[in-house]
């Protein structure tokens, strides 16, 4: 009789499904990704139809896997025009032979997995399409959970989707891993990807919106992959690798009991998760071999600025300036100039962060609610309250997770 | 270990499709409370056993006199397709119905059947 009730591996479905959909799309073709998800769909739904009353199996990706493969076999035994793909699976029909470890199943899936990846971040795919995709085929997220990790329509995010498969149809795309020509501006698209799938679900790491959290786990599990590959294991990635580890460890500490936001200064640096700092640490030694220096580099050394700080007072603002400052020179942008004003101010001054802000050029920044935020903080600590008040309130207005907004509430509460 | 004084089948009935619509996570969180309901009943040393039947809809045998035909069937007029089967052990219907109250067949438009099982 057993004692414990087994729990499945969390996001089981959803991550097999990527991995599957990955290695049918590799071994049928580009052309044949409809199957290759309809197929997948069908295995996981038998799954959830046996399952039930035989339990999970020991290997339960080996299953998905065998039940997959028999239905596209199925289907392509209907299709008089498909048959020739036949030969695919009676070529790989050893695949899981007994003998077979599942470890090596697992690898040759990751394979898969990581061709996926670049095939979706190729310079045919339209840019706004690419995260998407990828979500879709490598992550195993459904259209619905993707508008909503994109704050859209179900219905943008369908088109946007079909239009990129489209796209994958036509048959330029390799499904593959680019050769030592093409990798490196290869891999920076797919770094940028994985970025900015990150960076969706970090900012609104919320428990409200759950999908969204999940997006920073898909972001890092894909980057730990790009880093355990010897042809992309590049000192880029382990910097992209690094700025993610860094700033996953302090998402414990981020929202309070409340659910308000919590400030870096008044986060309890207890919570952060001490394991991702020491591999984030080791990402970023790694990603010093090479002459390259990325934005990820710099903005990593950041992040590990704050990690190793054990107190806000020990936390080394000269040295995040500097970073900043090389920031400024090689990857300027009025976000980056925003944050460096916070540095200006935790070295020189309030003032001296105010005017760093105000030499920026609000256009550009317009609707961003962490303009008049940071600018109240900073009038805030200069003791300017009356101006701090009116640029809480500038921020309240733009402001649209509901951490942030409880946080500004509390700020214009105390002032007030 | 508690004693059970019956024994009962419970038939799954559910439509094989109302799950296209679902996404892999939806389908795990739905075998995970699968799971728990069957791991619970298992804990309780109430579960005999439990089958997946196919879903074509099978053979069905009649004899008169000396033939015996043997047809497809039974088709059922509804989409649902009678999908599986648990044995259980329970002390009543009452009993019965209420460990198979939490189950989450019931969620996705399913219906269990029970049947108690005649005592020897």
């Amino acid at each position: 009789m057993p004692d414990s009730i087994p729990q499945l591996v969390d996001h089981l479905f959803r991550h097999q499904a990527g991995r599957l959909v990955s290695h049918l799309v590799r071994s049928l073709g580009p052309a044949h990704v409809d199957l290759a998800e309809d197929v997948v769909q069908d295995a996981l739904i038998a799954a959830l139809r046996r399952w039930p009353f035989d339990g999970v199996p020991d290997e339960p990706a080996a299953w998905l896997y065998r039940v997959a493969r028999n239905r596209a076999v199925d289907v392509l035994r209907r299709h008089q025009t498909l048959r020739t793909k036949l030969e695919v699976f009676e070529s790989d029909s050893t695949a899981l032979t007994d003998d077979e470890t599942p470890a090596r199943f697992d690898d040759e899936l990751d394979d898969d997995v990581l061709r996926m990846i670049f095939a979706c971040s190729h310079p045919s795919i339209p840019d706004d399409a690419r995260a998407p995709l990828t979500l879709k085929l490598v992550c195993g997220f459904d259209v619905s959970e993707i508008a909503r990790a994109f704050l859209t329509t179900e219905t943008t995010m369908a088109q946007r989707i079909v239009r990129a498969k489209r796209r994958l149809r036509a048959g330029d795309i390799e499904i593959e891993v680019p050769g030592p020509k093409a990798i490196d501006e290869r891999l920076s698209s797919v770094l940028d990807v994985i970025y900015l799938l990150f960076n969706e679900g970090y900012a609104a790491h919320q428990g409200e919106n759950l999908v969204r959290a999940d997006l920073v786990d898909e972001a890092i599990r894909l980057g730990s992959l790009i880093v355990t590959r010897d042809a992309t294991a590049r000192p880029e990635a382990h910097a992209l690798m690094s700025l993610m580890l860094l700033h996953g460890a302090r998402l414990p500490a981020r929202v309070d009991d409340e659910g308000r936001l919590v400030l870096l200064d008044d986060q309890d640096r207890l919570q952060w998760d001490a394991p991702s700092i020491t591999m984030g640490l080791r990402h970023l030694e790694l990603a010093q071999a090479g002459e390259e220096l990325s934005a990820f580099h710099v903005q990593a050394a950041i992040a590990a600025c704050h990690a190793i700080a054990p107190s806000p007072d020990a936390t080394d603002w000269p040295q995040i300036l500097a970073y900043y400052d090389i920031m400024m020179a090689r990857f300027p942008s009025p976000v980056v100039q925003l944050n460096r004003s916070v540095a200006v101010a935790m070295v020189h001054g309030p003032d001296r962060g105010l005017e760093t802000i105000d030499a920026i050029d609000a256009t550009a920044l317009s609707g961003y609610y962490l303009l008049p935020a940071t600018r109240a903080e900073l009038l805030r600590r200069a003791g300017r309250t009356q101006d701090a008040v009116r640029a809480y309130d500038a921020a309240l207005k733009l402001v649209s997770t509901t951490p942030e907004r409880r946080f500004l509430e509390k700020r214009v509460e105390d002032l007030s | 270990m508690a004693k059970f004084t019956m024994k009962f089948m419970l038939a799954f009935h559910d439509d094989p499709r109302s799950f296209d619509d679902l996404t892999p996570e939806q389908m795990q969180q739905i075998v995970q409370r699968y799971n728990d309901w069957a791991g619970k009943l298992a804990q309780e040393g109430r579960m005999v056993a439990g089958e997946k039947l196919t879903d074509e809809p099978g053979k069905v045998m009649r004899r008169s006199g000396n033939d015996t035909t043997v047809t497809d069937g039974p088709f059922s007029e509804t989409k649902e397709v009678f999908g599986g089967f648990f044995i259980i052990h329970a002390n009543s219907y009452e009993d019965a119905v209420a460990v198979s109250q939490d189950c989450p067949h019931l969620e996705h438009g399913g219906t269990i059947e029970l049947r108690a099982v005649e005592a020897s």
